[in-house]
């Protein structure tokens, strides 16, 4: 029983969806998009209820020799996202009814047996990660295959990568493995290879970090995402006062009305 | 199809779901590769991903799955959380006992209709009581639907005991019931009114957890406008503490307009523009400016004149604190819309990216 983490690594995938294939087959998702979105070759345009590994395929402004494209063509890079797994999770924090649970893998899972549907960890999620579906009620995201694992299996989508783009494994060897595979890409000259994994955040990291070519953000990868719980201090001290306030606003509204006992306005 | 009911019924480590997931890594190996370089034709204009646009202007993040419910409990939750604490002190204060048994009703009728809504927005509204299995005080919903739980059996109890004691007479285990009714649903009331904004700041939403310090007290002060509005159009406009809150309410709200139009943020634009910013503004404006020049108005001249003045002043808070509550709830959703927020920098963000950079050293 280790702590387990998937590597998604940019610069190893095909685009060829497989991933979102495998993860459909196996958890029983129905399709949810066949139609071009209009951009590149995306159909689903992110993660949601029903689309729990999703291909980004990023095409950016011309420049000659990245990603080995000709000069003329823009350049095109592709990424899996799926659910980050977050180490502070916003939508296991917010929910009421204890439906999202951590799992001992490390993984975050709903419990849809318990989940009510109260959308309250939508609002929670800085990646925009569960959704509600609108059908059946409840909210959904990527289970990290806690099934699989529970048998000693890998995740769907990173069985049937055919390019190990999705690798998963134990955390700190797979974080190791990130950070020797981005020198190796330095060593080639890819000097704009990075992981992604926001550890210095209040989510103090993932169980699904990236590797990217260029800016993360050209990936929908926030920058700064926050889990939403460190605003709380905040909203309570200020519910605290508004209590204050409207018992002592009260107390002295009443206190101060001399004809407080006869003040019948019929 | 009986066969993918078969499949389904199988269990996780069953081989030929394995297999089925070998062959879809086979046919990728096969066939998946992309072998047109883009599908821009050179020259031709096509949203590109980049750094200035996030992933072709995708949104980021998700909506809030809340419908109209939502936004009216947040209305009926805070009138009556506020009515509650209105009719407790005033029944210390040995304020006129109608007064009282009014905003009691209030609250009574909102601990019936709060609920109700709350359950209705549900996505399996039968498993409402999902909710009871546990507290968690670091989720506002779950504090919140406890809050509400406990309002609910307690100010329905209130102002029940209260109207048998009024039809048959004082009894003792009516009276018992009735003080300790009142009692619980000041305690509960108080949170009641306005810990909705705290549901609402705590969350990744960039316009709702910017104005996390604000909401609470945006909230409670919308909630006692609506409250003191209801109980006048009750009839008790003569009520001098009525107008005291009731003003001091709407000064605030008048206050709250003013910090957010002062304030000049990307975050905060879902406030002032747009559609979103429209309905915020008419909302403010009913809610804070209309119904202080209304009720100073009121201060001067005849009975007769006071009292229509602040039957419109009242009015204007409800409708205006009903408006407030939809208006954030549909700037949260623009809020979620815009890609750029979540895409934005910030100072951590920075420092960030710069530790990702020493951490990798560079060799070329």
């Amino acid at each position: 029983m280790s702590v387990t983490a998937f590597l998604t690594d940019s610069t190893l995938c095909i685009g060829c969806k497989a991933c979102e294939v495998a993860c459909k087959e196996w958890n029983g998702i129905s399709q949810d998009g066949l139609d071009w979105s209009g951009f590149s070759y995306d159909n689903t345009e992110a993660v949601g209820a029903s689309t729990w590994r999703h291909v980004k395929f990023v095409e950016e402004a011309p420049l000659p020799g990245f990603g080995g494209n000709a000069a003329e063509h823009n350049s095109w890079s592709f990424s899996s996202d799926v659910c980050k797994h977050c180490e502070q999770a916003g939508c296991l924090e917010a929910c009421p009814t204890g439906s999202i649970v951590r799992t001992e893998f490390g993984g975050v899972f709903i419990q849809p047996d318990v989940c009510n549907g109260c959308g309250y960890c939508v609002t929670a999620c800085p990646f925009g990660v569960v959704e509600r579906n609108q059908k059946d009620g409840r909210a959904f995201k990527c289970t990290f295959c806690y099934d699989r694992q529970k048998v000693g299996l890998q995740p769907a989508c990173a069985k049937a990568c055919p390019t190990e783009s999705i690798k998963f494994g134990e955390i700190e060897d797979l974080r190791r493995e990130a950070q020797s595979r981005v020198d190796e890409l330095h060593r080639r000259g890819m000097n704009d290879a990075t992981i992604y994994e926001p550890l210095n955040t209040s989510v103090e990291g993932t169980h699904a970090f990236f590797i990217v070519r260029g800016d993360p953000r050209a990936y929908n990868l926030p920058p700064a995402p926050e889990v939403p719980t460190t605003y709380l201090k905040k909203s309570w001290r200020s519910s605290a006062i508004a209590a204050g306030l409207l018992l002592g606003g009260t107390l002295v509204a009443f206190l101060s009305d001399g004809n407080r006992s006869d003040g019948r306005g019929r | 199809m009986s066969d993918l009911l078969r499949l389904r019924d199988m269990e996780a480590d069953d081989p030929r779901r394995e297999q089925r997931l070998d062959e879809i890594r086979r046919e990728a190996e096969r066939r998946g590769k992309l072998q047109v370089v883009s599908t821009r034709p050179a020259g031709a204009p096509f949203p590109q991903a980049s750094t200035d646009t996030g992933y072709y202007g995708i949104p980021l993040l998700k909506q809030p799955p809340w419908t109209w419910e939502i936004p009216l409990y947040f209305f009926a939750g805070g009138a009556a959380g506020a009515a509650a604490v209105i009719g407790a002190i005033a029944d210390y204060t040995g304020a006129d006992r109608e007064l009282v048994q009014h905003a009691r009703w209030i609250a009574a009728a909102g601990s019936v209709i709060s609920p109700a809504l709350l359950i209705a927005d549900l996505g399996r509204p039968e498993r409402f009581l999902a909710m009871l299995r546990v507290f968690k005080p670091q989720s506002p919903m779950s504090v919140g639907v406890w809050t509400l739980l406990g309002f609910s059996s307690v100010a329905a109890a209130a102002a029940f005991a209260g109207f048998l004691t009024d039809r048959y007479g004082p009894s003792l285990p009516v009276k018992v019931l009735e003080n300790a009714g009142q009692a619980a649903s000041l305690l509960f009331g108080l949170p009641f009114s306005n810990y909705t904004g705290v549901l609402i700041g705590a969350t990744a939403i960039p316009v709702w957890n910017h104005n996390a310090g604000d909401l609470p007290l945006h909230f409670a002060a919308s909630g006692l406008g609506a409250a003191v509005g209801i109980l006048e159009l009750m009839g008790h406009r003569k009520s001098r503490a009525l107008q005291a809150l009731g003003l001091g309410a709407a000064i605030f709200e008048t206050w709250e307009g003013l910090r957010i139009e002062g304030r000049s943020h990307n975050h905060l634009d879902p406030l002032k523009h747009g559609p979103s910013g429209l309905i915020t503004r008419t909302g403010g404006v009913l809610s804070g400016p209309l119904p202080v020049l209304l009720r100073v108005a009121s201060l001067f001249g005849g009975e007769r004149r006071s009292s229509n003045l602040r039957r419109w002043a009242s009015w204007s808070s409800i409708v205006g604190s009903l408006i407030t509550r939809f208006a954030w709830v549909h700037a949260g959703h623009v809020s979620a819309r815009d890609w750029r927020l979540p895409l934005k920098d910030h100072p951590s963000a920075h420092q960030q990216s710069q530790e990702n950079v020493r951490a990798v050293p560079n060799r070329s």
